[in-house]
This record gives structure tokens, C-alpha cells and sequence, in this order.
């Protein structure tokens, strides 16, 4: 069993559903209640990696983080070493490429509160934040934990991004999918078969309590 | 305070909104079909419409005004709105439902205001619970304190009671009512029923294809309907062209007789010509039905007909009477009953001069 892959991949796939929260609560809002012509724009370019194959991202990520991209130079000098084949470059990665998967869910969920009880608390004197924060992040609660579910998943199970941006360094880059393909392609096949019960069983877990614990929606019933 | 308002606002192709109102405090009905305008003009003047053009002050604060480029955002302008729907949080308590506008207060003095206004709109008993496990009437109460405990300088109602029965909206009337009186601020009550407008209006603005078409008392604007839009709004179910037969002066009627068919009726007198077309509205309540015919009434219409149909109506039965034209008139059950009406059967209906009224077909502007 490949532990440190293992750990590795969990504090990958935590810190990218984290950060992923933070951007796409504002993203997603932006997105859903914008009144701009353009956002079909910016929703495609945030949907494109549903559709792009992963090497195709990881390729273009690749030349953006090396160091003749500016990106790539401003990163060599803030921090001293080059972006690509690091942990970091592997987190900038999997958020791009589950950005979709976070941002759908809420989206949705945020489409799908009633317009009138927005409404209702800016009529009450509410700001635009505390609208947010006390109607519609609470009656989109269930998209929101989705997007969560749904990114952190999604970043365990990536393969072709990784290999791309990040290779295969133990400790560093090594995650469990290429842990699993690397100890196939060593034929060595016991061990790959445990790291994947492992996989199999963590997904497994993660769906059944998502869709165990998901409560009815709030709708309140019609009037009487 | 006084509401000072005025609107123009595109909805559509050849359909502008386009009014001018003025509501002194007190409940002023805006009264008209769907699609009238009613809830847009609602809306400009909360803020949640953005009018073309317009302006809009309450007492002295300008909250709009095109010109000038003053758009006061929603959550500025104090004034209170009451969805149709009650549009409560559901996933909070009544009680913070109706604390929720006053979260600038402490939570002692507006736990304070929630317990006296929930007593007046009497929700003491329920506070605790979310909007989903209390009845429709509640729920509307509900919403119309957390309107009011923030002390707004407006309050709008869009429908507020549309979609509750009759016993429970006559109760949330009165509660409205004590709660107008208690409150020099203008309310403007969104409304097609014309029973609303009779009971709680004070003033009452009638709203057609997104203008003003009358305004007065509700008794003013609803009893003598000059327009036929008006006449179908204010519940008169009986409008018919008709063209003017013969003038009466003495006896200050004349007669009309309903267009493509030989029935005439005696109406009020006007100005109309012989020969000139005008129309009747004539209430089915004001018709009454006999079985047999009449003798030694006052009443000088007295038409003889078949019954064609005959159902009812939540507690009214509505009954439609050929008598050359088509008459809808109003029963009790017990009416129906005691004189064994069915439909194919011949009756006669009695209709009172002043109950036709003559209205004009082409809208005016005030």
C-alpha cells in the first residue's frame, strides 16, 4: 500500500475543494445573477476542461508554468523554483481543471432559490452581502456541499493533468491514481489492487454519505 | 407622507407603462386585470423594476429620479413589500422571519418588537415555527408584520390575499385595516378582486394595458363603471352593445335594444341619440329570476327566457339565461332550490332600470 501517495493525494484534494470554495461562491453568484451580456463567455471558458482532455490542459498548464511564460518567471522569482513538477504547480492545476465541478453545482443551486425572497430582504434593508450570506448560501447549502463532494473527487481521481504538470515524484507529485498505474506498469499488481480498494472504498463512502445525509429541500408547501 | 409617483416604463411591444399617482397615507387600491401593470409599477417603486423614465418621492425623499440620475438602491428606500406568496425564509423561524429587518437594533429591543407586532397580528402562539408547518392565512401574516415591524415610509401589498379563502382574507383584512389606522403612511394594495377594493380601499386607481383609467372613491370609481374595461373589472358580468331605441324624457329613461337581438331594456337616461350605439353593464346579483311570470312589479324589464345552465360557484350559483342575449345572473343555492331551477327550463328575468348602467366603450384619461 502506497501511504504517502495516499496522504499525498488527501492534502492535495482538500487544499484544491478549499480553495475551489472560495472562488467559486463569488464566481458562481456572478455568474447566475449577472445581468452582463458576456457571461456566456466567462461560463464556457469555466466549463472548457469538461470537455478538453486532460493532457490538452496539462500540456497548455505545462508551457504556462515553464519558465520562458511570464507566469513561470514571476513564479521563479517569488518563491525561487520553477512552478511545474511541484505541489503547488499540481494544486494551480487541479483547481483549473475542477473549477467546472465546484462552480455547476453552486451555480444551480443559487439559480434555483426563489428571485422573491432575495427580493424580500433587500426590501427589508439587507445589503447585498448579508442577502447572500443569510438567504441564498443557506438555501443553496445542498449545491454547495455538491461542489465540494464533487471537486474533491474529482481531484483524487485525476490522472492525465498530473502526469502532465507534476510527473511522478514520490512524496511530491506522486498521487494515488499514478501510484496505481505505476505499480501496473511494474506488474505489480498486488499492490496496485490494494491502493485501488482503497480508492474504491473511499469513493464508495463519500457518495453514500452524500446522498444519505441530503436533506429535502427547503421548499416551504404552497399556500393552503 | 404622501407617495408622489411617476413611471414610464416599456413591458413590451406596444406596451408602455406609463402612470401618475399620488397616495396621501392610508390604502389606496391599485385595481385591474393581470397584466395590467399593477405589479411592475409595484416593483419600480420598491426598487426591484428600474422605471425608463419617472420619479418617485415619499414625503421628501426623492428615491428616483430619471433626470437627475437618483436611483436609491432597494435595501435604502424604507419602503415595505408583501409578496403574493408571502415570500417568508423558510429555512428560518416566524420569528426571525420578522426580526430580520431589524438587525441593526439589539436583540433585546427587537425580540421586543417581534413579540408586539406578532401579538397584534395574533402569531404570538407560532413564532417558533418555519413558514412550511403554519397555514396560508399565518404565513401572510407573517409577512405583513415582518413588512411593518421595520417601520417603513411605504408599504406595498401585491396580491397579498389572492391566494386564501374568503373567511381567512376578511380576518387578514381587518388586521390590515387596524394596522392602516395605526399608521399615517400610504399603502398601495395590488388587486383584481373587487370585493378587496370595496372593503379596505380608501382610494382606489384603476390600471389598464399600463395606464391610469379612473380614480376616485371605490364607490365612485366601482358603482358607476364609464368604461366597459371598468364594467368587467368592477363585476359587472353583463355587458352589452346596444343601440338607443327610443328617449323618454318625462320619465328620464329610454330604451335600448341589446344589438343583434329583438330583447330591449329600459335604462337611465343620457345624452345619447336615437339611433346612437351604447353599452349596458348591468351586475348579475341585481338580476332576479322568476318561474312564472310576474305581476304588479315596478321593475320595467321584465324578460322572458330559457334557462341553458346552472352550476355553482364556490357559495354562489351562477346561472346563464338566453333571453335573446346572453344573461349571467347570480343565485343563492336556496334560491335555485325553492324554485326547482334546471336547465331547458323558461323563466323570466326582472331587471331595474337604475341596475343598467350605460358605460363608454372607449377608455378616458384622467
Amino acid at each position: 500500500m502506497d501511504w504517502q501517495a495516499i496522504w499525498l493525494t488527501a492534502r492535495l484534494a482538500s487544499l484544491v475543494s478549499v480553495i475551489l470554495l472560495v472562488i467559486s461562491l463569488p464566481l458562481a453568484h456572478w455568474l447566475t445573477f449577472s445581468r452582463r451580456r458576456w457571461t456566456f463567455l466567462i461560463e464556457s471558458l469555466v466549463s472548457l476542461p469538461l470537455v478538453l482532455p486532460p493532457t490538452v490542459l496539462g500540456f497548455y498548464l505545462l508551457m504556462a508554468m515553464g519558465s520562458r511564460s511570464p507566469l513561470g518567471r514571476w513564479w521563479m522569482e517569488w518563491t525561487g523554483h520553477p512552478l511545474a513538477f511541484t505541489f503547488e504547480g499540481l494544486v494551480v492545476a487541479s483547481v483549473l481543471y475542477s473549477l467546472p465541478f465546484a462552480v455547476q453545482p453552486i451555480a444551480t443551486a443559487f439559480a434555483l432559490v426563489d428571485p422573491s425572497l432575495r427580493e424580500a430582504s433587500a426590501t427589508l434593508g439587507a445589503s447585498g452581502l448579508r442577502t447572500f450570506a443569510r438567504v441564498t448560501l443557506p438555501l443553496s447549502i445542498e449545491g454547495v456541499i455538491a461542489g465540494l463532494v464533487l471537486s474533491f473527487a474529482h481531484t483524487v481521481g485525476e490522472f492525465g493533468i498530473v502526469l502532465m504538470v507534476g510527473g511522478n515524484l514520490p512524496g511530491i507529485t506522486r498521487t494515488v491514481s499514478i501510484s496505481i498505474y505505476d505499480r501496473v506498469q511494474a506488474l505489480e499488481y498486488q499492490q496496485a489492487n490494494q491502493t485501488a480498494l482503497v480508492l474504491l472504498a473511499f469513493a464508495l463512502l463519500v457518495l453514500t454519505a452524500v446522498y444519505g445525509l441530503r436533506r429535502r429541500p427547503w421548499a416551504a408547501a404552497p399556500i393552503a | 407622507m404622501t407617495l408622489d409617483v411617476t413611471v414610464n416604463k416599456r413591458l413590451g411591444p406596444g406596451f408602455t407603462l406609463d402612470v401618475a399617482l399620488i397616495a396621501p397615507p392610508g390604502i389606496t387600491m391599485l385595481f385591474g386585470a393581470s397584466g395590467s401593470g399593477k405589479t411592475t409599477l409595484l416593483r419600480c417603486i420598491a426598487g426591484l423594476t428600474r422605471p425608463d423614465e419617472g420619479r418617485l418621492v415619499i414625503g421628501d425623499r426623492v428615491l428616483f429620479d430619471a433626470k437627475d440620475g437618483i436611483d436609491v438602491p432597494v435595501q435604502d428606500r424604507h419602503v415595505g413589500y408583501v409578496f403574493q406568496q408571502a415570500a417568508l425564509f423558510p429555512h428560518m423561524s416566524l420569528r426571525d422571519n420578522i426580526g430580520y429587518g431589524l438587525h441593526r437594533l439589539g436583540a433585546d429591543e427587537r425580540q421586543a418588537r417581534v413579540a408586539t407586532i406578532a401579538e397584534s397580528f395574533r402569531i404570538s402562539e407560532i413564532l417558533d415555527r418555519p413558514p412550511a408547518q403554519v397555514s396560508g392565512g399565518e404565513r401572510q401574516r407573517a409577512a405583513l408584520a415582518r413588512a411593518l415591524v421595520t417601520e417603513p415610509s411605504l408599504l406595498l401589498l401585491d396580491e397579498p390575499l389572492s391566494a386564501l379563502d374568503q373567511t381567512i382574507r376578511s380576518r387578514i383584512m381587518d388586521d390590515l385595516r387596524r394596522a392602516n389606522e395605526a399608521r399615517r403612511i400610504p399603502m398601495l394594495y395590488v388587486t383584481h378582486s373587487h370585493h378587496e377594493v370595496y372593503t379596505l380601499g380608501q382610494q382606489a386607481v384603476v390600471i389598464d394595458t399600463g395606464r391610469v383609467i379612473a380614480r376616485g372613491t371605490p364607490h365612485e370609481v366601482l358603482d358607476r363603471p364609464e368604461q366597459s374595461v371598468l364594467a368587467n373589472l368592477a363585476g359587472f358580468e353583463n355587458v352589452f352593445d346596444a343601440t338607443v331605441v327610443e328617449r323618454r324624457e318625462r320619465a328620464g329613461t329610454m330604451e335600448c335594444r341589446i344589438e343583434g337581438t329583438p330583447t330591449e331594456l329600459e335604462v337611465p337616461l343620457n345624452s345619447a341619440a336615437v339611433g346612437a350605439s351604447t353599452r349596458i353593464a348591468i351586475r348579475a346579483g341585481d338580476i332576479l329570476v322568476g318561474n312564472e311570470e310576474p305581476r304588479g312589479l315596478s321593475a320595467r324589464n321584465v324578460l322572458r327566457g330559457r334557462l341553458t345552465d346552472v352550476s355553482a360557484h364556490g357559495p354562489t350559483m351562477v346561472a346563464v339565461v338566453e333571453a335573446g342575449a346572453r344573461f349571467i345572473v347570480h343565485l343563492t343555492p336556496s334560491g335555485v332550490e325553492s324554485l326547482h331551477l334546471k336547465p331547458g327550463d323558461h323563466v323570466w328575468l326582472i331587471v331595474k332600470t337604475y341596475s343598467c348602467r350605460i358605460v363608454a366603450d372607449t377608455p378616458w384619461h384622467s
